[in-house]
């Protein structure tokens, strides 16, 4: 279990460092961008909140902007305990910003009584206890709004993909095939296909506003019936799947969506039927999918995320009517230059008592 | 209409070829060891042939075929037939437009999401198992970018209707400029290319639009630059194409055709910028048996006399 999250972090530390230039592994050699400004004490207090192996990408962009405008309070920086470092600075803290996918308990809430605001650097916020903020009044803010294009863009061409079996067909040309074999497996038509979408948020508008110039048509599914959206609803994942060819999954990991398709909604959505996950890999009953792939009881999937990343399923891996990527989604320097912008965004509206820019709605 | 004789060039769906044998005299001409002496026995009952992008009928096939009335086929391009030819010789030629508009758009997006989000390269990292490793896949945006379109015709605007729900800014090259287009013209395709990030080939092949894709366009497409081929293979000097993906002189390709198919330049093989595709642009289940019901039904309407469905010549 250890091993496994050393990887996932050694991944990200790495992401990181291809994003901003800086190995994070390596302690940066001071420059004169690293000195802190002359007084920080009279910049905004904001607690970094980050697993000891992720420091705050250092650089020209994020590190300086951060610390240029704010007093950014890292426990792993000082040589101080965390929890007397903690403690000391509590009743200072009203904001705090998360980098990666570092817990927020409500145990860890109860040691920051004046806390107000935590800005996430990600789009989903599973690692966080949503409840447990809000019932302390504290305003969470996340990233989707910075990664809703790519995750969109990603979550259609993962579709064209298994449809037209683009990965597949690219293997069949690579692998010296198209001379011996001559005609290539058909696919199937985008145009006309039934889109249903699982999560009409920031990131599910996207998918369904360019799933609509290509002729497909969309309903979706979600905690309340948006008036605003001119697409059908269905209360229910496994009525949208039962009047559904494709489901695009990309709402939130809470414990109510924790294995919300299970095998009786991909039975719904039927032997042809294809399921994209730009999500959570747990918002997916991951056995029953492999499953019933396997067993032709659906016809097909585009993932980028899995319930034990990075363990992917080995009973995948031949199958042409699937396309398997990375947790990349999102993994554009376009999305995290937008990351940043709309980090510093939401701690200046909040420092100057302007609206933030990406509240985490708890409706 | 049994005694017909249908000659069809080459194996391209079993549906059409189904429906063929049932209404006329099928003639399978790739099972036929002589070719010459075969048709030199069958000249006389042989009046329709069936083609498509990769064999149709040339001067030579259709000087063979005295009584030949009419070439249908089961493509949009018509580049394998000599359309002068059967212009002077008073035959007819039909195609399948538009049936596969919507699939040959859908793949040129896909193609470029292939490339510039890594899609493949990204499918072989995870079954190769070298996620485990801890190495990550970074890619490029496509929302955004400046998308360049050769030929404006009805695949090219279902492209380019495509592209703008990602938010791209679309910009053409074409014979001439369309002015009830809102998108802006470029006189050459290589203005074209130096003012995108995605050029994609949406045009017919002709002896003008040949090799349209030549070092110079390549280079002012740049480094950073993607081409998409879903026309046909002759569009691109692939020679050339070939040594700038190799020398970084370009930053990808998608590419649906070749110049000479089913061959694949070997050097393309080991790169990972380049989304290899065995000309499936029409290749869906539902386009195909469109096509199909298309070449039949202009059969029938040619030998009973009535208004072609899909005309060319």
């Amino acid at each position: 279990m250890k091993k496994k999250k050393d990887h996932i972090i050694r991944n990200k530390t790495k992401l990181l460092f291809l994003l901003f230039g800086v190995n994070t592994e390596s302690s940066p050699t001071p420059t004169m961008a690293d000195k802190e400004p002359q007084q920080p004490e009279e910049l905004p207090i904001v607690l970094v909140h980050r697993l000891p192996s992720f420091k705050i990408p250092s650089g020209p962009s994020f590190r300086d902007q951060l610390r240029s405008q704010f007093h950014m309070l890292d426990p792993h920086e000082s040589p101080e305990p965390y929890g007397s470092f903690l403690a000391r600075h509590a009743p200072f803290i009203r904001v705090l910003m998360t980098i990666g996918p570092s817990p927020i308990s409500a145990e860890f809430l109860e040691r920051l009584p004046v806390l107000e605001l935590i800005v996430a650097t990600s789009a989903g916020l599973d690692h966080i206890d949503l409840p447990a903020c809000w019932s302390r009044g504290i305003v969470v803010t996340n990233a989707s709004l910075a990664f809703a294009e790519d995750v969109a863009d990603c979550a259609v061409g993962l579709l064209i993909d298994v449809l037209r079996r683009i990965s597949a067909a690219d293997r069949f040309v690579r692998g010296r095939m198209w001379p011996v074999k001559e005609n290539y497996p058909l696919g199937f038509k985008l145009g006309g296909k039934r889109v249903g979408i699982v999560g009409l948020g920031t990131i599910g508008s996207e998918v369904a506003k360019r799933l609509s110039a290509f002729g497909c048509t969309i309903a979706y599914t979600s905690r309340n019936k948006k008036q605003s959206v001119p697409f059908p609803f269905y209360a229910s994942v496994r009525d949208l799947a039962a009047n559904s060819d494709v489901l695009v999954l990309c709402c939130a990991l809470t414990k109510e969506t924790y294995h919300l398709v299970n095998k009786d909604v991909m039975v719904a959505l039927g032997k042809e039927g294809v399921i994209i996950n730009v999500g959570r890999g747990s918002l997916v009953n991951e056995n029953e999918l492999v499953q019933c792939l396997v067993g032709g009881e659906i016809g097909g999937a585009g993932l980028d995320v899995y319930e034990n990343e990075p363990n992917v399923p080995k009973e995948l891996f031949g199958l042409d009517n699937v396309v398997l990527s990375p947790h990349s989604a999102p993994g554009t320097p376009e999305s995290f230059k937008a990351v940043l912008q709309l980090t510093v965004g939401n701690l200046k509206a909040f420092f100057s008592n302007k609206p933030l820019v990406s509240v985490v709605s708890n409706e | 209409m049994e005694s017909i004789g249908v000659l069809m060039a080459c194996p391209m769906n079993s549906y059409l070829e189904q429906q063929l044998e049932n209404r006329f005299k099928l003639f399978r001409f790739w099972t036929v060891p002589d070719k010459s002496s075969f048709l030199a026995s069958h000249k006389d009952s042989i009046q329709a042939v069936v083609g498509n992008a990769f064999a149709g009928a040339d001067a030579k096939l259709i000087e063979a075929l005295p009584k030949l009335e009419i070439v249908a086929s089961f493509s949009v391009g018509l580049d394998k037939i000599d359309l002068a030819k059967c212009k002077e010789k008073g035959i007819r030629v039909t195609n399948t437009p538009d049936v596969l508009t919507e699939d040959v758009a859908d793949l040129a997006i896909g193609l470029m999401l292939a490339v510039l989000r890594k899609l493949c390269e990204s499918d072989r990292f995870v079954r190769s198992g070298k996620w485990k490793s801890g190495q990550y896949v970074l890619t490029t945006k496509f929302t955004g970018k400046r998308v360049g379109i050769i030929g404006l015709g009805r695949i090219g605007m279902a492209i380019a209707k495509r592209a703008e729900a990602f938010s791209c800014p679309i910009s053409y090259y074409s014979r001439s400029e369309k002015p009830e287009i809102k998108y802006k013209y470029y006189p050459s395709v290589v203005e074209l290319a130096a003012n995108c990030d995605i050029l994609v080939v949406a045009c017919a092949l002709t002896t003008e639009t040949h090799h349209i894709i030549n070092r110079e366009v390549i280079d002012a497409l740049g480094p950073k630059g993607v081409l998409i081929n879903i026309g046909r293979g002759p569009h691109v000097d692939e020679p050339e194409l070939v040594s700038a993906l190799v020398e970084h002189r370009l930053g990808g390709a998608g590419l649906d055709v070749f110049e000479h198919e089913p061959e694949v330049p070997e050097e393309l093989f080991a790169l990972d910028n380049v989304v290899l595709l065995p000309h499936v642009g029409s290749g869906t289940v539902e386009t195909r048996q469109a096509m199909a019901d298309l070449v039949i039904g202009n059969l029938e309407a040619h030998f009973l006399e009535k208004p072609l469905l899909t005309p060319v010549v």
